[in-house]
């Protein structure tokens, strides 16, 4: 397969990039900061879901446009370079595919039209830790009598505090299971954290919370395999925000440096910088196509999807900090005041890197799977 | 089936038919190759049939046209050529610079009198070329080269010195640049010659480098005849063509076309270093370093992909050509520090046979001329700054 995008998923990645331009650039952002950390704007949901965004990765037997992960990674990128702020990676990026690979077809039929109409927000409920982990956690559910019961707690629920349902993943004897959590279920309280991206996040406990058999969404596949793909699906996703991070902080740089001026010279012309940006254009360059490679592989459900995803994540987590650090550091002084908007850039690569393990997680799997 | 399916599967039968299987081996030494030439001898048996059956079959250039010499495949009949021979491993029939760099640039800029002429004669392997650019004051700043051609009327009259013109020694031909308006600014007084190696007053004189014998040479030029119609596209404009070759050569080096299967890094250090109970590399931190190189080494191969498919579409800008030439260099410059630390004390040793490229100590000497041949990673730095960021210049 070429490693290119093709006609529509352009025609797509150019309506994103104009519409996000004008209705949730970084001002935007900014003002939904000031405002009390305020999670995102409601009308501009109630766009993206008018325009199909939320129903791109919906198969089309439940009514969505099963447009690809390639198609939503475009506005994924867009979202990264303009840091609009919407529960696209919350609710379609991580609840609507947990929902595509569950085999649960009632719950399917039931929550797939929510989730496109944008009324329903889902969110993935998995971090215990501090750091990312797949399958070592505590959080579990036991059966008893005709209903689960649900203990534990999770961390880091992106968009925790506004989601109308939580995707959790639990052990269950000794296997795993993901469930669909009612956020307002008895048992259930959400307390809400600022991260420095100016994001909202919450921890959530479950205190026997009682949940109905049918909420499970893996009923006869193996919780694993799911929680795997869905991984792949995460990292690839949240590699094509970090990868618009990169472009949009690294074009602001360039820019910067063909305006300021130093000892009577555009600061551009000196040498020393303009090494610099050429060595950050050329791992751009490599960040662009493992990003395409790894959501290309999603898309076609290839058997190394796991290598792609954690090799996109890594060399993503990795580059982003060098392209952050990079641009803070060349837009001198300017750079780390509040009024400048380079800073939120530095501020949200550091929170996307992290979620979902960071380029040291990644690079330790990708020597597991080669067998080192 | 698609035409292009067909064509796999004929050109798969055919290849594994007719390539012999001492032609599908990895090459150890440059010397394994056949590099043709007047003095030509094959090293073997097989290396011979292997030539004739390609040169019969027209798939020593096979994407040049067929008045030239060619086999006349599109693009995508040559690609899917290439991909086959790339699997069943199958060495090039004929290694020449004639092929990669001098027939691109007659292709682009000489007359259709010299094609006919050069362009066979190429695919035949029978003159062996080399190529004389830098100097030993024109090195990084190569359009200040002071070679001279001086105007005799029918002839020009060449008096200077080049270096690092590779096989130099052993070349038939070379295509080089020469200065023939000693007035005008330096990019605009340079041409480009095609001169016999065998005419009077040429010399040469081999390097020898850190890593031991080289294929590079020192060429001497005192008083040289050159006759006029060896001068290709238009006088005092060889800059252009030079600029042209420089960007091929930039691909080549930065492995783009690159067809030999090499030893990922994690499989040598399984092999070399203390291991764990879970099977795992024991020192972390060598690990990692290997793991990290890894990732960027497939991902780079990922971009030669993604941006060759772009260029399909004709979505593509030559400067990216000092990307490739750029990082694929660094690559294996680290590779090669990689491969040191993972060897230990036995990486060190020095073997006596200068011409073996078989050790690693050499390999890794050699690796550190990668950065510096074919523009340097920091003029590559310069262009992609200026070419492509469209950063000021002073």
């Amino acid at each position: 397969m070429a490693l290119i995008i093709s006609e529509e998923q352009k025609m797509l990645r150019d309506s994103a990039a104009e519409l996000l331009k004008v209705k949730a650039p970084v001002s935007e952002m900014r003002a939904l900061r000031d405002a009390g950390y305020k999670n995102y704007n409601n009308n501009l949901w109630d766009e993206m879901a008018a325009l199909g965004w939320t129903a791109l990765t919906v198969p089309e037997s439940y009514n969505g446009l099963n447009f690809g992960f390639v198609g939503l990674g475009q506005i994924l990128e867009q979202t990264g370079r303009n840091l609009s702020k919407s529960p696209l990676i919350s609710s379609i990026l991580l609840g609507a595919s947990a929902l595509r690979l569950s085999d649960n077809e009632e719950l399917k039929t039931k929550f797939f039209p929510g989730v496109i109409n944008g009324s329903t927000l889902l969110t993935l409920a998995i971090q215990e830790g501090k750091h990312h982990q797949v399958t070592s956690f505590h959080t579990k559910v036991i059966l008893e009598g005709e209903n689960y019961i649900l203990n534990g707690s999770k961390v880091i629920v992106i968009d925790g505090t506004t989601a109308s349902h939580f995707v959790v993943v639990a052990k269950i004897d000794a296997e795993i299971g993901l469930f669909l959590v009612d956020a307002l279920s008895k048992g259930v309280t959400i307390s809400k954290n600022v991260l420095m991206d100016a994001g909202t996040y919450a921890d959530v406990n479950f205190e026997n919370v009682s949940l109905n058999t049918k909420n499970k969404l893996n009923l006869n596949q193996d919780g694993v395999f799911m929680l795997d793909k869905l991984m792949a699906i995460a990292y690839s996703g949240l590699s094509a925000e970090l990868l618009g991070i990169c472009q949009q902080a690294f074009d602001m740089t360039i820019q910067y440096l063909k305006e300021r001026s130093q000892f009577g010279v555009i600061i551009g012309t000196y040498q020393a910088l303009q090494h610099r940006a050429a060595v950050l254009f050329s791992e751009i360059e490599l960040c662009k196509s493992i990003v395409l490679k790894a959501l290309q592989a999603v898309d076609e459900d290839e058997p190394n999807i796991m290598h792609y995803s954690h090799l996109a994540k890594a060399k993503l987590g990795k580059t982003v900090k060098t392209v952050t650090n990079e641009a803070i550091q060349m837009h001198g002084g300017i750079g780390v005041t509040d009024d400048a908007d380079i800073g939120f850039y530095l501020k949200r690569a550091r929170v996307v890197q992290q979620l979902f393990g960071d380029y040291n997680y990644h690079l330790d799997q990708l020597a597991k799977i080669k067998g080192y | 089936m698609t035409e292009l399916t067909g064509f796999r599967i004929q050109t798969r039968a055919w290849l594994e038919a007719n390539c012999p299987e001492s032609m599908r081996q990895p090459v150890k030494d440059p010397f394994d190759l056949y590099w043709g030439g007047r003095n030509a001898t094959f090293q073997s048996e097989d290396q011979k049939d292997w030539f004739n059956k390609m040169f019969e079959k027209r798939w020593v250039v096979p994407y040049w046209e067929i008045k030239y010499g060619g086999g006349g495949l599109t693009p995508e009949e040559n690609n899917i050529l290439t991909q086959e021979m790339t699997r069943l491993g199958c060495r090039k029939p004929l290694y020449s610079f004639g092929i990669s760099m001098l027939g691109p640039a007659l292709l682009k800029f000489a007359t259709e009198e010299q094609k006919a002429y050069y362009l066979p004669q190429i695919v035949e392997g029978k003159i062996w070329w080399c190529q004389g650019y830098s100097e030993p004051n024109a090195g990084s700043d190569l359009a200040s080269l002071q070679t001279k051609a001086i105007n005799k009327g029918d002839h020009f009259e060449i008096t200077g010195s080049k270096v690092w013109t590779s096989y130099a020694d052993k070349s038939d031909w070379i295509f080089c640049l020469v200065r023939t308006d000693f007035e005008s600014t330096k990019h605009t007084g340079i041409s480009f010659v095609l001169v016999d190696m065998n005419s009077k007053g040429i010399s040469t004189r081999p390097i020898k480098l850190i890593s031991g014998k080289s294929p590079f040479c020192e060429t001497f030029f005192d008083g040289v005849k050159v006759p006029k119609e060896n001068l290709i596209g238009k006088l005092n404009e060889g800059w252009n063509i030079a600029k042209f070759l420089l960007t091929h050569e930039r691909q080549m080096i930065g492995g783009i076309g690159e067809t030999d299967i090499r030893k990922k890094v994690h499989e040598v250090a399984l092999k070399n270093l203390p291991i764990n109970a879970q099977g795992l590399i024991d020192d972390g931190a060598i690990r990692s370093q290997i793991s990290d190189f890894e990732m960027d080494e497939e991902i780079f191969n990922l971009t030669i992909q993604r941006i060759t498919d772009e260029s399909k579409t004709g979505n593509n800008s030559g400067a990216l050509s000092s990307f490739f030439k750029f990082y694929g260099t660094e690559l294996n410059i680290a590779r090669h520090e990689l491969l040191m630390v993972t060897g230990g004390s036995e990486a060190l040793f020095w073997g006596e046979n200068e011409n073996s490229e078989g050790d690693l100590a050499r390999k890794f000497c050699r690796s550190k001329g990668n950065s510096i041949e074919g523009g340097t990673t920091e003029i590559q730095l310069n262009i992609i700054s200026k070419l492509i960021l469209g950063l000021p210049i002073k």
